[in-house]
């Protein structure tokens, strides 16, 4: 009988909060098992029990450093139904999308310029001591420069909005708090050009890495999956509301215009022995088949087309590369959150136009419920938020399901996959090997921090065990 | 409890009204923080200090980022490396550590040790921002 080996890549890096990369080895070497572990636990859906509702939306803020305002807008959404505000006013509405597109547009940005492009623009295999941000600004200044500008300007949406760039308090139950100043607006409008043409670039960076690299792209962590996210009722993307659609592999619909209130008729999730991350899954194909993806990827290929000008022409020329069937390539993630960008970017000038956000009609409510759904595309994938409150409006129940938890199955079988095609079978495994694995996890741009519900700090560790079990190697950035 | 050192000064120290200091309060250093440290001669990054010498520690950055940045928070060498090499700062860093003791509980008091040390903090620096030299 033959005995196995494990790799352990612990902590993983360039990727938010704690995970760990386990590869069994058996005596030739050969790949026989890879998982993604996320070793962190912070039980937030159960503290949040006591708590009154009003507090939530502040509150689940601090399950994560990077993408609080997902929480924020995904809680508030819940606690409108809460409150009976089933549609809240065209203001409120619209400074909502502004502060959740200024959320994205910063998040998508610190992945693609600082922790992503390391990898893209010097290769997978290049030294590691400049494979990072610090060799990005010692080789290619002025993209390190603008990635600090985007990102600053997407912050200042947040805070013009939201009251503070982390952890504000703009978004309420039945609206917002405050609308936007003139002089807010024409601060932002007056850099909106520039935000635009280096989403153009950037773009167009991501576009010609894909295609001057299809062959490797294709092949590296390239799987069939399904895919998640929520379209507009025409079928447009929308990151901030919509209806639930699911399409397999081959672009098949498998639920589509499902009010996301009834998630739970249509996803269930599961729990392993070795992850504290859950696994969901589509319920009507079962726990093997029914994993899906979500995120930029997945948007892209589950949305019919997008609605503004020039990210609806980007997509059109990334549906084109499958001829319009999904693009299962793992590596395109970083082309379509830059679409992303673009798209964002657009609808901040759009907003920035309307006077709809200068209004007065802040909040609304009507006749009290006892729970509420609310599910919002943050940065990395649909985000699904469900609270129950008790008649003296405390919370009794909350169930998350964050968006790295929806492609947790995605990640594991991305690590699986790149250990097959780039480890199995190797008589040496050196550092360029195991940051391919690295690099699979963080296409995924996930946040392990907020999928543990724990603050994190985003190592990676992958480590390999030998056939009696014996640790070979071990490796992490912050060794 | 005392993790909140760092904001409990930031407070403090927006009171004093001092002419010439600009206060910025966050949850993490991040890489635009080197766009904002850059517009200035100096920066002070203050914050709770789990192990140093009561009642704060006030030391300028001359330690060299380790170059392995990971995810999305820096470390204050970091932030004052990206000042340097993205903006051409010429900005000198320093960091305040104020020792803090209580860091496992829930609250928004801090423990009456880390209180005198903020206000140690807080007095030693008002006096040198007062002095004809600065505060360096």
């Amino acid at each position: 009988m033959s005995k196995t080996k494990v790799i352990v890549i612990d902590p993983v890096t360039r990727v938010e909060g704690h995970g760990k990369v386990t590869i069994h080895l058996d005596d030739e070497n050969k790949v026989t098992e890879a998982r993604l572990h996320i070793v962190e636990f912070r039980g937030f859906e159960r503290f949040i029990h006591g708590r009154p509702y009003w507090e939530v939306p502040v509150i689940v803020q601090r399950l994560c450093g990077i993408c609080p305002v997902s929480h924020h807008l995904a809680a508030s959404k819940a606690m409108d139904i809460i409150v009976g505000a089933r549609n809240i006013s065209p203001t409120a509405e619209k400074l909502r999308r502004l502060m959740h597109y200024g959320q994205i547009m910063q998040s998508h940005v610190l992945h693609f310029f600082h922790l992503c492009s390391p990898d893209l623009l010097f290769g997978f295999d290049s030294p590691a001591e400049s494979r990072n941000i610090f060799g990005v600004v010692e080789k290619m200044p002025e993209l390190a420069v603008q990635g600090v500008m985007m990102r600053k300007f997407g912050q200042e949406i947040i805070q013009a909005t939201a009251g503070k760039k982390i952890h504000g308090t703009g978004a309420v139950p039945g609206g917002v708090n405050k609308n936007l100043s003139i002089s807010e607006r024409d601060h932002f409008l007056k850099d909106i050009a520039k935000m635009k043409a280096w989403a153009l670039s950037a773009l167009a960076l991501a576009q010609k890495y894909t295609l001057d690299n299809i062959k490797a792209v294709q092949a590296f962590a390239t799987f069939n999956s399904s895919h998640l996210s929520l379209v507009r009722d025409d079928g447009a993307l929308d990151l901030y509301h919509g209806n639930l659609r699911a399409i397999d592999a081959g672009g098949n619909i498998i639920f589509d215009q499902a009010d996301y209130r009834d998630y739970s008729k249509y996803i269930m999730e599961e729990v392993k022995p070795w992850s504290y991350m859950k696994f969901p899954f589509i319920k009507s194909r079962g726990h093997l088949d029914g994993w899906y993806r979500v995120g930029p990827l997945a948007r892209l290929n589950a949305c019919g087309f997008i609605d503004t000008p020039e990210a609806g022409k980007a997509l059109q020329e990334f549906k084109a590369i499958t001829n319009g069937a999904p693009n299962h390539m793992t590596l395109a993630y970083h082309w379509a959150r830059m679409v992303e960008v673009l798209h964002c970017v657009e609808n901040i000038e759009k907003l920035l136009n309307d006077p709809d956000l200068q209004g007065k009609d802040l909040v609304v409510k009507g006749a009290r419920a006892e729970g509420g759904v609310g599910v919002i595309e943050a940065p990395r994938g649909t985000l699904f938020h469900h609270y129950k409150v008790d008649e003296n409006d405390l919370v009794t129940f909350c169930n998350l399901i964050v968006s790295t938890t929806n492609n947790n199955e995605a990640m594991n079988r991305a690590v699986k996959k790149v250990a097959q095609d780039h480890i199995s079978g190797q008589k040496k495994i050196t550092e360029g090997m195991l940051n391919h694995v690295e690099v699979a996890v963080r296409a995924y741009d996930p946040c392990l921090s907020c999928a543990t519900h724990a603050i994190g700090k985003m190592p990676l560790l992958v480590e390999m065990y030998g056939p009696d079990g014996e640790l070979l190697d071990s490796r992490g950035q912050y060794l | 409890m005392d993790d909140g050192l760092g904001p409990a000064f930031a407070s403090r120290m927006e009171c004093l009204n001092i002419t010439g200091l600009s206060i910025e309060s966050d949850y993490q250093l991040v890489v635009e923080h080197a766009l904002e440290i850059s517009k200035f001669e100096t920066a002070i990054f203050a914050d709770a200090s789990l192990n140093s010498p009561p009642p704060f520690t006030f030391e300028e950055i001359i330690k060299t980022p380790s170059g392995k940045f990971n995810g999305h928070s820096l470390a204050p060498e970091e932030v004052l490396h990206f000042a340097k090499t993205m903006f051409s700062a010429k900005t000198r860093g320093f960091l305040l550590g104020i020792r803090g003791y209580e860091f496992n509980g829930f609250g928004e008091k801090l423990s009456d040790e880390a209180e005198k040390n903020l206000n140690e903090a807080v007095a030693f620096l008002e006096k040198a921002f007062k002095s004809p030299n600065g505060p360096v």
